[in-house]
């Protein structure tokens, strides 16, 4: 029975999709959705197209990644209380929509940089939640074998994690710069927080991106606080969209994956067309305080946190939009949140059972492709040598 | 590229090349080896370099390779490490190292310590070059050594040449090492023209980051020093040579790593070390020398303390006499062996 519906499905998907008069006839099975799409410009005649097309498999694929960020940052969360995690801890729930989002409108090849609110990007670009935890555990089996933590983990065409507000920016543009040199056709996605907004190296950035036309897209994911301190006790604009000034920009709503991946779609379309760096500004959420340390409740209320988590949470509102749209059952999510549990609580054991590195890793990649060096230990007596990387 | 043939009765001929011209072929060389190095910086490009060092670059190279960037060294220098993240091999010229300052957090944070974080996942190979050190007349603001600041960090190379065969070979070494090297020139140094061999004018001339040269041997003191002031110790040497006075001159090249082997195989022969630089005494240079001289086996070779010949510990005066007497003359040098060795 659920084989010949999956047969039927793909059929109306093609009708639909090959002869749209045929669409009403299928209304009450219709897989695609068209939703619109709010978007402020600068700088721009035009923006995205204000309707965007979700495809069942897109829908699920959404949900599954936005769901896994969900439960890993919740499970990192439960790690650090035991204080299995320590030292920094900057979690993303409440802001899935922007990660899922914007890796479903770019391509694999093209890279991505932010700051140190960071486990859902590195995610999104490929590395398993297994080796994310263990990493925020300190383990040998973590993606920068323990060396890194929560702020340093790395990927391919993924420049991390980086602990300095606002250095990541023009780190993005020189990957842009290295993109335009190579003409290899790909662009850079560098992301910051409305707090690095108003960093001076990010002027510097939009001024010498705009100047040579480098390929990146400038993203601005504003939570309202940097910190604990309210966009509008930070910056005397918080028009962060238009922040580029003769850079173009556009603002939509980080809540709503769809938006976030038709913007970011647009976004970088103008990029690779040639037409120079653009600004995306993001307006999203996060639950959690700032990091594990702040519980987040001084600088905003309580009621304030409940009420986006009750009316804007990016999870439900694509739940419901499935479910009132019949492009999945009830089940079906259920059945997948189950994975995702699964998936999430099976890392966590690898994360707390894997060993520590060995000491031996202490001098090791401090250097790549070189010969060893010594490397003085805590006394004069404690003479280490370093192990480059190849 | 310019030099000045000098010839000899005999009609031996030396060929001479001005430190400028000596780091301006190993850039040139390092361009046409492989089109993943390009240079970035103020005036670097339709200028020819703020010092000419990178003269005939643009002209050759182009704008994609030779890029002048607006006054802004931090975006400038995050710009730089981003595109080395990504597979160029950029030099990033800061036309002083005074300007570093502004984009420090990009040379250590983003820079040096970008391949351990990663756990080997992420080289970072690229090259920060410009003048070092005191100029003349240039004022407190522009004339602070770097050395001991950028040789604090794990994760760099620091290296200082002296003259012209140091500048082409080191530097090429720099490009081509796949880690962030800090290579520190000095202005004043960019007009002397030094002998250059057969071999240090071959395309593929590179000196090994890390290693010492013995300028000048000799049996009764050691002194050890880095850049300009390597000068002054050979002319100083010559000066005590007269008095039967023989110094071993090291020529330290690398700040980090340090060439600590040949600087403890001077002293087991000498028992006494003198070191010389043109940076503030605090935490400088000569200090670290001191205290690696004292954890190691030369320690019971040496027949009187360590002797330091450094700036002297102020901000830079401008007028002349007062500059004059802010950095290590040859009288001073002179005098510190001297007492070193209680003659």
């Amino acid at each position: 029975m659920s084989v010949l519906i999956e047969y039927f499905l793909n059929i109306t998907d093609l009708v639909s999709h090959e002869l749209p008069h045929f669409e009403g006839l299928f209304s009450r099975r219709s897989l695609r959705r068209c939703v619109s799409l709010h978007c402020d410009l600068h700088g721009l005649e035009e923006g995205p197209a204000d309707t965007a097309v979700l495809t069942r498999d897109q829908g699920l694929s959404y949900y599954r990644c936005m769901q896994t960020i969900r439960r890993m940052e919740l499970k990192a969360d439960q790690l650090y209380k035991q204080k299995i995690i320590r030292g920094f801890c900057h979690l993303y729930d409440g802001q899935e929509a922007c990660a899922a989002g914007i890796e479903a409108g770019i391509e694999r090849t093209d890279h991505v940089i932010t700051a140190y609110r960071a486990h859902a990007f590195t995610y999104t670009r490929g590395v398993s939640v297994r080796e994310i935890l263990a990493e925020l555990t300190g383990r040998q089996g973590g993606v920068a074998k323990g060396k890194g933590g929560s702020m340093h983990m790395y990927a391919p065409h993924f420049y991390g994690g980086n602990g300095i507000v606002g250095a990541q920016v023009p780190l993005g543009a020189g990957i842009a710069l290295a993109c335009q040199y190579q003409g290899n056709g790909q662009i850079c996605v560098a992301l910051y927080g409305d707090g690095a907004a108003n960093q001076g190296q990010l002027f510097e950035t939009y001024n010498m991106a705009a100047l040579w036309k480098l390929p990146c897209v400038f993203v601005c994911e504003n939570n309202r606080y940097g910190m604990g301190t309210s966009v509008e006790r930070a910056a005397a604009s918080t028009d962060y969209y238009k922040r580029g000034d003769f850079i173009p920009g556009l603002r939509v709503d980080g809540m709503d994956v769809l938006c976030v991946r038709e913007a970011t779609k647009f976004a970088a379309d103008h990029c690779r067309s040639g037409k120079g760096p653009i600004l995306m500004e993001l307006q999203t959420y996060r639950y959690h305080g700032h990091s594990m340390s702040d519980p987040g409740v001084s600088y905003r209320t309580r009621e304030e946190v409940q009420e986006v988590r009750s009316k804007n949470d990016p999870i439900s509102l694509l739940k419901e939009r499935m479910l009132s749209n019949n492009m999945a059952s009830a089940e079906e999510l259920k059945e997948i949140d189950g994975e995702i549990r699964k998936e999430v609580d099976d890392a966590a054991q690898f994360a707390t059972s894997d060993p520590e590195p060995p000491l031996d890793d202490l001098c090791k990649y401090i250097y790549h492709n070189s010969p060893p060096v010594q490397v003085r230990g805590t006394n004069p007596w404690a003479k280490l040598q370093s192990v480059s990387s190849s | 590229m310019s030099f000045l043939r000098g010839s000899f009765i005999d009609a031996l001929v030396v060929l001479q090349m001005m430190v400028r011209d000596a780091l301006n072929q190993a850039m040139d060389e390092e361009l046409e080896r492989d089109e993943r190095v390009f240079l970035l910086g103020e005036e670097v490009a339709q200028y020819d370099g703020a010092y000419k060092v990178s003269r005939g670059l643009w002209k050759k190279y182009g704008d994609q390779r030779i890029i002048d960037t607006p006054i802004s060294e931090m975006g400038f220098t995050g710009i730089a490490v981003g595109a080395a993240f990504a597979g160029l091999r950029p030099i990033c010229e800061f036309m002083t190292f005074n300007f570093s300052m502004q984009a420090i957090d990009q040379v250590i944070n983003s820079a040096a310590k970008t391949c351990y974080m990663s756990a080997g996942f992420q080289a970072v190979p690229i090259v920060f070059r410009g003048p070092n050190g005191s100029s003349a007349g240039v004022a407190a603001q522009h004339s602070q050594c770097f050395a001991a600041w950028y040789a604090h960090c794990p994760g760099l190379k620091v290296v200082s040449p002296w003259n012209s065969e140091d500048a082409k070979g080191l530097l090429k070494a720099a490009i081509r090492d796949d880690n962030p090297v800090v290579f520190m020139e000095n202005e004043l140094m960019y007009g002397v023209p030094f002998e250059m061999s057969e071999e240090a004018l071959s395309k593929d001339f590179v000196l090994p980051i890390g290693k010492a040269k013995i300028e000048r041997p000799g049996n009764h003191v050691t002194l050890v020093s880095h850049s300009r002031c390597v000068g002054h110790c050979l002319d100083a040497a010559a000066v005590l040579a007269k008095e039967g006075i023989e110094c071993e001159v090291i020529n330290l090249r690398s700040i980090r790593p340090m060439d600590t082997d040949a600087i403890e195989a001077s002293v087991m022969k000498t028992n006494h070390l003198v070191t010389v630089e043109g940076g503030w005494p605090q935490f400088g240079v000569g200090a670290e020398i001191c205290a690696k001289i004292m954890e190691g086996p030369a320690f019971n070779y040496l027949d009187a303390p360590v002797t330091r010949v450094t700036g002297v510990d102020i901000p830079m005066p401008y007028a002349k006499i007062l500059e004059d007497n802010s950095v290590p003359q040859i009288k001073d040098i002179i005098f510190s062996i001297k007492k070193t060795l209680n003659v």
